[in-house]
């Protein structure tokens, strides 16, 4: 999950790594004069989109009338889609120099990777690619961790200044520290800047691990400050994975894998998927009853592919789900379904004695597809 | 032969007291697996339907000669759970809980590698079956008829899927893997392509990829270099909308990688044959075997 800018900073206090002293505003009442900040201050909107400063989302204000003002202009504003809802007012620095650092995982190479520049505060991906000897890339095993010995080596390497290579790697350890302990899939800080205050955080790009939600009371607090689309809302109550997309034939499958290929064999018969919605591993009948509400819901949808191929998913369980959904009611659409793997004779039984004539059994992913697509004209 | 498990793979369930873990034990049982055990702490004595239950995986290997473990542990406890496994002596550890942090996974995988010789299948899979001998897992077994051709998988029902059209077509599997689709699985696609390319039973390959990482790419350069058998293989997620880059350095550290077309094309290249619907994976190995 990835987290705002002022979310980020958050989880950077909370481990000691120094960011410029702001406030967080979602409405412009709750700016008041007496805000402590020290003039000029930054004007910055919350939006997870890059380029927000090209855009006009960032402006730096002298004053208390410059900092309403550019408040009012930039809340509201629409960044490449996205509105700005909320802002964060920062006190600006005097930056004497920015590199750039990250942490992620590199799935190729099984281990964490570090990724250090003297050439931050621009575009990192230009950097790679025109001189990669500016950038560090060191490779970290997730059993050993970071010394500090290793650090003091690459802010070396990095060629970053010698004056505050102390102060440079007690943040470097620090901000390793939250990719780790944080559960975060993504520690980005760019620019990383020296400034007349010292070695500073001036921006923060954070994703979460999700499955490490458990461990982390402040992972739900994170997720339910950011805005979700409105149709996707109902189906996250659900716990169901969805996602809306442009088609007519609504689909409801179990694992990303097949429910992404009922996508592709849905197109190949001409016909466009009104979404993703995968119900995972396991499902339960009222995994499925909720999968179905979801689509009636979405106007988009004009038939429904259920296709289920059981594993550690019970065919007979999902039969149940479409039996509780649709007993003695009208369909709006369509409705064919596939079930095949554990339990499937069972699952098949039990929705053969449950005739509803919107209903169609197919034995088949291709012809399920075929039909669902007729059923969408 | 097939690979990694066999007529003597014996197999103790971590989880075996769970309703999943029950569930499938006892499924893999009446295939003709040997389960000869079960774990939970503190219930050792006990037993699920014949198969003993021992404090931990160190007894019940002393106790029956397992071989293999299958877990279904809790995300919370699954790192800890693959570790005992491993130091208890499995060859094979088999991971099927879901929803592991990715921070456990690497370091799960890390020390596995430094400290021991186990293979870790999984985390987040289906498991693996091989028609006739044994199926360690989750799998349908119901699909799978004995036969030549290897499978590999980075869905689970897609696997399934992808077994089912060979068999409609009466083409028999060797074994059938499925590697788990989480950040670091501890069986890679060139491990398993590896091992089909050096058993004597395995005749063809499908490989079953799907968008997102690098791990076909990857393949698809094994592929090139070291495979002789024929591949056959599909990429899901053509039609799929694209995904949310994370951040820079995800672009940095996957490049071009990752799309479905990218892949295909590094497949494509590799001599594979890549089919654009999994329904046509029976007929392009009907092809060539």
């Amino acid at each position: 999950m990835n987290l705002f800018e002022y979310q980020g900073k958050r989880l950077y206090q909370d481990f000691s790594i120094p960011t410029p002293k702001s406030i967080f505003v979602s409405n412009i009442s709750e700016i008041s004069d007496d805000h402590g900040l020290t003039y000029p201050v930054v004007v910055k909107a919350q939006v997870q989109v890059g380029g927000r400063g090209k855009a006009g989302g960032i402006k730096v204000a002298k004053d208390f009338d410059e900092l309403t003002k550019f408040s009012d202009e930039i809340l509201g504003m629409d960044i490449k889609g996205h509105t700005v809802e909320s802002l964060l007012l920062e006190e600006a620095s005097n930056i004497l120099e920015e590199y750039y650092i990250s942490f992620t995982l590199d799935r190729s190479a099984k281990s964490y990777l570090m990724m250090l520049s003297a050439k931050g505060g621009m575009d990192i991906e230009e950097v790679a690619e025109k001189n990669p000897d500016d950038l560090i890339m060191l490779h970290i095993s997730p059993s050993k961790g970071l010394d500090s010995e290793t650090i003091h080596k690459s802010v070396d390497d990095a060629k970053l200044n010698e004056n505050y290579k102390v102060e440079l790697s007690e943040v470097i350890s620090k901000l390793y520290k939250l990719f780790v302990e944080g559960d975060c899939d993504l520690v980005e800080v760019n620019p990383l800047a020296i400034t007349d205050h010292g070695v500073s955080a001036l921006d923060s790009k954070v994703s979460l691990d999700m499955n490490a939600i458990y461990r982390h009371e402040n992972f739900k607090n994170f997720e339910n400050e950011i805005p979700i689309p409105v149709s996707e809302q109902f189906a996250k109550e659900k716990n169901l994975n969805f996602i809306k997309l442009e088609g007519s034939v609504g689909i409801i499958g179990n694992g990303a894998g097949l429910v992404m290929s009922t996508l592709d064999v849905v197109s190949e018969h001409g016909g466009m998927a009104a979404n993703f919605l995968d119900i995972g591993g396991g499902a339960k009948a009222e995994t499925v009853t909720a999968a179905l509400e979801v689509l009636e819901s979405e106007d988009n949808v004009k038939s429904v592919l259920i296709n289920i191929f059981g594993g550690i998913t019970r065919c007979d369980l999902v039969a149940n789900g479409i039996v509780e959904a649709t007993k003695g009611k009208e369909l709006k659409w369509p409705i064919i379904v596939r079930l095949d793997g554990t339990n499937s004779k069972e699952g098949l039984s039990i929705l053969e004695q449950h005739t509803n004539e919107k209903i169609t059994i197919s034995s088949s992913m291709d012809e399920a597809a075929k039909l669902a697509v007729e059923g969408a004209v | 032969m097939s690979i990694f498990i066999n007529n003597d793979t014996k197999v103790v369930v971590q989880g075996l007291t769970g309703e999943q873990g029950k569930f499938h034990a006892l499924r893999n049982r009446d295939y003709g697996t040997k389960v000869v055990a079960g774990t939970r702490p503190g219930k050792g004595g006990e037993s699920v339907e014949g198969i003993p239950i021992y404090n931990t995986v160190e007894e019940a290997v002393d106790a029956t000669g397992a071989n293999t473990a299958m877990t279904f542990v809790p995300p919370p406890f699954a790192k800890d759970a693959v570790l005992e496994a491993a130091y208890a002596g499995c060859d094979l550890i088999v991971c099927i809980t879901e929803g592991i942090p990715a921070k456990d996974e690497a370091e799960m995988y890390d020390i596995l590698k430094e400290n021991t010789s186990s293979r870790l299948l999984g985390p987040n899979c289906p498991g693996l079956i091989s028609p006739g001998k044994s199926n360690v897992g989750i799998m349908p077994h119901e699909i799978t008829i004995e036969g030549n051709v290897g499978v590999v998988s980075r869905s689970g029902t897609l696997t399934y899927q992808a077994v089912l059209e060979l068999t409609n077509l009466n083409i028999g599997q060797s074994t059938c893997i499925g590697i788990g689709g989480d950040p670091v699985p501890g069986t890679s696609f060139i491990d398993v392509l590896d091992a089909f390319q050096n058993d004597p039973q395995t005749e063809a390959i499908v490989m079953i990829g799907e968008i997102g990482g690098s791990a076909e790419e990857e393949a698809a350069e094994f592929i090139k270099k070291n495979v002789t058998k024929p591949v056959v293989s599909y990429i899901a997620g053509l039609t799929a909308p694209p995904g949310k880059k994370m951040g820079h350095a995800g672009a940095i550290v996957s490049g071009n990688k990752g799309t479905a077309s990218a892949k295909i094309e590094a497949l494509t290249d590799a001599g594979a044959n890549v089919v654009k619907n999994p329904t046509r994976i029976g007929q392009a190995i009907k092809d060539v075997v």
